[in-house]
């Protein structure tokens, strides 16, 4: 490896890295504004200025290769004083609001300035002001702090893909906006907010809601996709205020989608907090007693053996968990969690995993989407996508519905059948297929989500392994799960196979049969006319359309308020943790179901969150080890049986509006019809 | 003041619409074909210019979107790039678009007084529009005709070697719509070291 | 004085025919077959050898440039003309672009040759109207004698040149901006390293030169090295056009011997200063770039890199502004500043913030309403914007201020204390 010296130190370095990337393996920081490891080097705020041997000027090391015997100086008294040069002009015509500024505290500029800054401005003309600029619902301007480093016109058209920021004009008038100030068309606009280096950009919704310092921060995991981005929760009090990614290479890198950073106001609308039960066909508010008496006569009255839960799109392990044996105490095998008639293929994991890991978008050469909309199914998967397409040239195909993914692709048909074309050579894919040397194929929900869903994922493995997109060593043949609860689920056997296949119609006909107690884990999306006749029971934390029906309401927390165990679509273990105590009387589902089970013969065990976690790994020891990755396991299944014609449509209509806490957010319903035009 | 050159904003308040007449569609084509294929983006400045032509001298947001919808550019890379250069206006201007240089050069041998004369025959100020329509007065950088200085570009014709006298003539001429010729007004060939 | 044999430019003036005819009587375009026919070296060595250095203001070797240029990359390779003359005070390439435009096209086929290039863009500043006019009529002129195109003079080398205008934004002529510009971007200058001969326009090999460095080349290739070489001094050789302006009885752009002292180059093509050479008070001898030289310079210096570097100012462009006494030199100055905070492109930090700085001080002091202290920070912003820009325009910024401060510290000062005493009075 080559060497360079800094600062009189010689370091070894890796071919391909800038002097500033060498600079910090040495342990010398540079400062930067304009520089971000994800992002084209623009090397326009010149503040990384360090002396380099054979050049007589100061060179940015941003931008600057580091070869062979270069000797790089960066505390020199010249490079001192370009620095402070440098700061100087960055702040003449900033406005010097700190006071102000949402971004006090945790501001580049204002920790650079204490650094480089001049004492007193030696500028005495009037300042520029620059017009705020209007961006959307969710990214608020104080364009006057602007430092023209270009993060955000990068971010947009790199990143998230859509050419929407530019920096108009030129010199002294140049000045960040959008074409005609429109909203930016992303559903990862927020980021560039973190990636401001100064206040300019803003999170419009949190503005002045508090300073960074006052705020209790709680890292935690995203449960808005299947994801499970590493995400840090700032809280006041029982406030939710802002939610910040945090760095994950693995999963998120360093980005969220706009729904897990904004959909947050929701928690505090229209929240379920006290029980309720119904009277002459009103909610009524009541006590915990008297409703889980209710229920224990409810159950005994329709036949404990006759029992169903069913589990929603945030239902947590340890919810599932206690659900599941809850039930099966009653003498009941009725639960399940394919309230959204996805399929999968029983006991072999790898039939509802992300197989090959997300990181591995990375180095894809070729990636078939399969009735996926990973843009709205999961954001920052999709980016990544967007990334390997940019970086390795990756080819994409998709079969299903035409859709903007920020990316080119081939369209291979809007038909499922499609992949009987793939599996006998007759795809225009087949080809690039066979040469790609690491391919990956995504299967989205609406590929599966029908009564042949099994048939496709058969055919599917088929095609991997003909394909070698799964092969001994590697497995890319992946599920994208779009909701956290799913894989986890499926992990702890919280189904039935008799209710396999045609979901809807089995559980309208067990309910119809038996008029059971049906119990609801926020299990908002279900289709609400197969529930008739049940006595339903719902647990969760939004009065959404579903708690309208029920019978009983029962208040629980929500991913805030309680720490979880979730299974990301890659089959990780990750969990969440408690930002503040539950809303009112709302109790974590696992403590209902164990005070109920004291009601009948047969009592759950466990008395508090550990005991029941200990439980969950005796018997699973998949939960043995958090945020790993499990080794990818084999695709042992699938023989092709022929899959109907079926054109394929995405389940999310609606980005911003897909659980109980975006459908209440009021920043998503500004999102909605500001930028898709489609009211709530 | 203004130049209708070096704004940011674009104009959205008239409803016209912009549409290619026949011959400058087909001029794009031609256009486009200079450069390699993949690569339209690179036509965007003469094809703005084409716009800016067809749209009597300014580019309104109709015409801005043509041109992106044309070589398959987002709004907001076209936008930069109309923003960007001195010469695509984005507000309506004058029959007769008047920029004189204030750069040293012409400075040195009496930019200013020619900027009173026009001043006094258009009635405009700088950054002005007069109200017949006829002329727009604005000042620009560096034309590169220094050794014919001082002198003035009026849409896309220089005139040279210009004083007082002269230079109201051609105002006048042009303000009667008279015929004008380009170039240098003392009647010399080029940048040749006559006497003038 | 020249002689007149040795002039590369006949038609400068545009006195004769500029079309094809003209140009054939003036020798252009006669062996070009034969020029190429020795081949890329043989071109690229001769050129080298005439000490030919660029015209577009940095002075680079031509030659050493044309050897950067890879030789069995398998890419596409880019010739590009720069013809985007903006530099104030600068109006030669104009005259070539005119009068004598075969004169570049030859030039471009035979460079370009050199350079493995089959293609070749003619970026010209797009006020320039008139001028792409005649240029894009030459082209099309060599087009139909087969002089370019599909075996260009029979030389069996495809080129192609095309024409492309700019849109008015002085920052277009320094090159990596050029192409930016040129792909249809905002013309803001790139990173440098990779330079463009490894990754130019599109990502390919580039060379840019300016109009007058690619003219140049078939005389220098027909006439021999030498004669070039012995045209001036060493390593500031051959002919070269100054374009004189300002306080001058007779503006002009005239061809002369690289080194011509520049009192004799005013006295005898410029019809001398206005007033006389004693009423002459500064000069910018290189295009509005380049520090300004006071009289006492200018009474001896020479015309080239070398000897206007020593003077702490260069020939830049070979512009020469001419200011005599009665100029207000913080004002000519002032519209220097004016002119750079107007065309910084506002990329980097330094210029694009420190133009506008620089130019309000300036302003100020043209009255003097300034105070003494403000003369050492305005010299100190200049050097915190020098030398840490991505392109040359922020050192083109701070130099004709650090040249006034210079040489004219007192005259400031005096304005200073006069503007003092008016307050005083009032
Ligand atoms: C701000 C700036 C403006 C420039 N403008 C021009 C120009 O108008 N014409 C030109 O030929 N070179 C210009 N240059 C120089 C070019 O960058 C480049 O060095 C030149 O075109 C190379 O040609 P040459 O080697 O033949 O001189 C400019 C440079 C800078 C920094
Ligand atoms: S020095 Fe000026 S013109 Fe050059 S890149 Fe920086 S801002 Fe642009
Ligand atoms: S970090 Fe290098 S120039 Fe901004």
């Amino acid at each position: 490896m080559p060497f360079i010296t800094i600062d009189n130190q010689e370091i070894e370095f890796e071919d391909g890295m800038t002097v500033m990337q060498a600079c910090e393996l040495a342990g010398v920081e540079i400062p930067r504004f304009c520089y971000h490891d994800r992002l084209s080097i623009a090397g326009n705020c010149r503040m990384c200025l360090v002396e380099m041997d054979k050049s007589p000027k100061p060179i940015a090391s941003c931008a600057m290769p580091a070869t062979e015997g270069m000797k790089i100086k960066t505390n020199t008294d010249s490079i001192k004083r370009a620095r402070k040069g440098i700061m100087e002009f960055l702040l003449i015509n900033h406005p010097l609001d700190c006071p102000i500024c949402d971004q006090g505290g945790e501001c580049d500029l204002q920790d650079q300035a204490l650094h480089y800054g001049l004492d007193r401005s030696r500028y005495e003309e009037n300042k520029r002001a620059v017009k705020n600029k209007y961006m959307g619902p969710l990214v608020g301007t104080i364009m006057t702090r602007c430092i023209h480093c270009t993060r955000c016109v990068r971010f947009s058209t790199e990143i998230a893909g859509v050419d929407d920021l530019g920096l108009l004009g030129r010199g002294e008038n140049a000045e960040i906006t959008t074409y005609l100030e429109k909203a930016i068309e992303s559903e990862l606009s927020g980021n560039v907010i973190d990636l401001c280096p100064v206040g300019a950009l803003t999170n419009k919704p949190y503005a002045f809601k508090a300073r960074p310092w006052e705020l209790n921060k709680t890292e935690s995991v995203d449960i808005f996709d299947a994801m499970g981005s590493s995400i840090r929760i700032d809280t006041l009090g029982k406030k939710t205020l802002r939610v910040l990614p945090r760095l994950n290479e693995e999963i998120n890198e360093e980005w969220i989608s706009d729904k897990s950073r904004f959909a947050i106001d929701g928690l505090s609308k229209e929240r379920i907090d006290i029980p309720y039960i119904k009277r002459n066909g009103k909610l009524i508010s009541t006590e915990w007693d008297e409703v889980l008496n209710r229920i224990t006569q409810e159950i005994s009255k329709h036949g404990k053996e006759n029992t169903l839960a069913l589990s929603g799109k945030f239902t947590d392990i340890e919810t599932l968990f206690a659900t599941k044996y809850f039930v099966q105490s009653l003498g009941s095998n009725f639960f399940d969690c394919r309230y959204d008639n996805a399929q999968f293929i029983e006991n072999q994991r790898s039939s509802y995993l992300f197989n090959s890991s997300i990181q591995e978008i990375d180095n894809a050469e070729v990636i078939l989407l399969v009735g996926t909309n990973p843009r709205w199914e999961a954001s920052v998967l999709n980016a990544r996508i967007r990334k390997s397409y940019i970086n390795n040239d990756c080819k994409i195909g998709l079969i299903g519905k035409k859709i903007d993914l920020t990316y080119e692709y081939s369209h291979l048909s809007d038909n499922i059948e499609h992949l009987n074309d793939l599996l006998n050579d007759r795809s225009p894919f087949s080809e690039l297929l066979k040469n790609s040397k690491k391919s990956l194929m995504i299967i989205g929900n609406s590929a599966i989500n029908f009564r042949d869903g099994k048939e496709v994922l058969n055919v599917c493995s088929e095609i991997a392994k003909k394909y070698n997109i799964s092969t001994n060593n590697f497995n890319g043949f992946n599920v994208l799960q779009q909701d956290i609860s799913k894989a986890g689920a499926i992990d702890i056997g919280f189904y039935n196979n008799d209710f396999a296949q045609n979901f809807d119609q089995k559980i309208k006909d067990h309910i119809s049969k038996f008029n059971p107690v049906v119990f609801l884990l926020s299990c908002d999306e279900i289709n609400h006319s197969i529930l008739e006749g049940a006595f339903i029971v719902y647990l969760g934390h939004h009065g959404d359309v579903l708690a309208q029906l029920a019978n009983v309401v029962l208040p629980t927390p929500a991913y805030t308020e309680k720490s979880s165990t979730y299974v990301n679509m890659e089959g990780r273990v990750l969990q969440t943790t408690r930002c503040y105590h539950p809303l009112g009387e709302s109790k974590e589902e696992w403590k209902i179901f164990r005070s109920l089970s004291n009601n009948f013969s047969q009592k759950l065990r466990f008395n508090n969150l550990s005991e029941l976690r200990n439980e969950i790994s005796n018997l699973f020891p998949v939960f043995k080890e958090i945020n790993n990755l499990p080794s990818s396991s084999k695709l042992d299944f699938g023989s092709a049986t022929k899959i109907e014609n079926r054109v394929l449509e995405y389940n999310i209509k609606n980005f911003y509006m897909t659980d109980v806490i975006s459908r209440a957010s009021i920043t998503m319903a500004n999102c909605s019809r500001e930028i898709l035009n489609k009211v709530a | 003041m203004k130049h209708p050159g070096m704004i940011n904003i674009v104009s959205d308040t008239s409803n016209e619409i912009f549409e290619w007449s026949e011959r400058n569609f087909s001029k794009v084509k031609i256009v486009i074909e200079k450069y390699p294929a993949g690569k339209q983006q690179s036509a965007v400045i003469p094809i703005l210019d084409l716009a800016q032509r067809q749209n009597n001298g300014w580019l309104n947001r109709s015409a801005i979107e043509k041109v992106s919808e044309t070589l398959s550019m987002s709004f907001i890379r076209v936008m930069e790039v109309v923003s960007f250069y001195s010469m695509f206006n984005l507000e309506p201007v004058g029959k007769n678009f008047i920029q004189i240089c204030r750069t040293t050069p012409c400075w040195l041998r009496g930019s200013n007084k020619l900027l009173d004369v026009v001043k006094e025959v258009t009635g405009c100020n700088l950054g002005e529009t007069s109200e017949d329509k006829k002329f727009t007065l604005v000042e620009v950088e560096c034309l590169g005709a220094c050794c014919n200085s001082p002198m003035v570009q009026i849409n896309d014709d220089y005139y040279e070697d210009l004083n007082e006298d002269n230079f109201r003539k051609v105002l006048l001429k042009l303000k009667n719509n008279e015929n004008i010729n380009k170039g240098s007004q003392s009647g010399r060939r080029g940048s040749s070291p006559e006497k003038n | 004085m020249l002689k007149e044999e040795d002039k590369i430019f006949k038609n400068l003036y545009g006195k004769e025919d500029w079309g094809l005819k003209g140009a054939y009587k003036r020798g252009i375009w006669s062996n070009t077959n034969a020029i190429l026919a020795r081949g890329n070296d043989y071109i690229i060595e001769e050129i080298k050898k005439s000490e030919l250095r660029g015209r577009g203001g940095a002075g680079f070797p031509t030659g050493l440039k044309w050897s950067f240029m890879p030789k069995n990359s398998g890419k596409p390779h880019y010739l590009v003309v720069n013809a985007d003359e903006s530099e104030p005070g600068t109006c030669k390439d104009r005259e070539i672009l005119r009068n004598d435009p075969h004169l570049l096209l030859e030039g471009c086929l035979v460079s370009g040759f050199a350079m493995h290039a089959h293609n070749c863009y003619i970026y010209i500043r797009g006020e320039y109207y008139n001028e792409a006019l005649n240029l894009q009529k030459a082209i099309d002129e060599a087009y139909e004698a087969k002089l370019l195109g599909k075996d260009a003079c029979g030389s069996g080398w495809d080129f192609n040149i095309y024409l492309h205008r700019g849109a008015g934004a002085y920052i277009c002529g320094e090159e990596t901006a050029l192409l930016e510009s040129l792909e249809g971007k905002k013309g803001q200058p790139r990173l440098k390293p990779p330079f463009p001969a490894e990754s130019g326009l599109y990502g390919f090999p580039t060379t840019v030169n300016n109009v007058e460095s690619i003219a140049v080349a078939p005389t220098i290739l027909r006439k021999g090295a030498k004669w070039f070489a012995n045209l001036g001094n060493p390593k500031n050789t051959g002919t070269k056009i100054f374009s004189i302006s300002g306080h001058v009885n007779n503006p002009c752009n005239v061809e002369e011997e690289m080194g011509i002292p520049l009192k004799e180059l005013i006295e005898t093509h410029a019809g001398g200063v206005i007033g006389g050479w004693d009423n002459l008070l500064a000069i910018i001898p290189g295009g509005a770039s380049v520090p300004l030289i006071p009289k006492s310079i200018c009474d001896t210096v020479k015309m080239d890199f070398d000897n206007l570097l020593k003077v702490q100012s260069g020939l830049g462009t070979a512009a020469v502004i001419v200011m005599n006494k009665s100029t207000d030199i913080i004002e000519s100055i002032t519209r220097l500043s004016n002119f750079y905070k107007h065309e910084s492109c506002g990329q980097c930090t330094p210029c694009r913030e420190g133009t506008g700085w620089m130019y309000r001080i300036m302003k100020k002091m043209i009255d003097g309403s300034v105070q003494l202290e403000d003369i050492d920070k305005l010299d100190d912003v200049t050097r915190q914007i020098e030398g840490h820009t991505i392109c040359a325009l922020g050192d083109a910024a701070a130099w004709p201020i650090q040249g006034l401060i210079r040489h004219f510290k007192p005259e400031i000062e005096r304005r200073i204390a006069e503007f003092n005493k008016k307050k005083e009075v009032a």
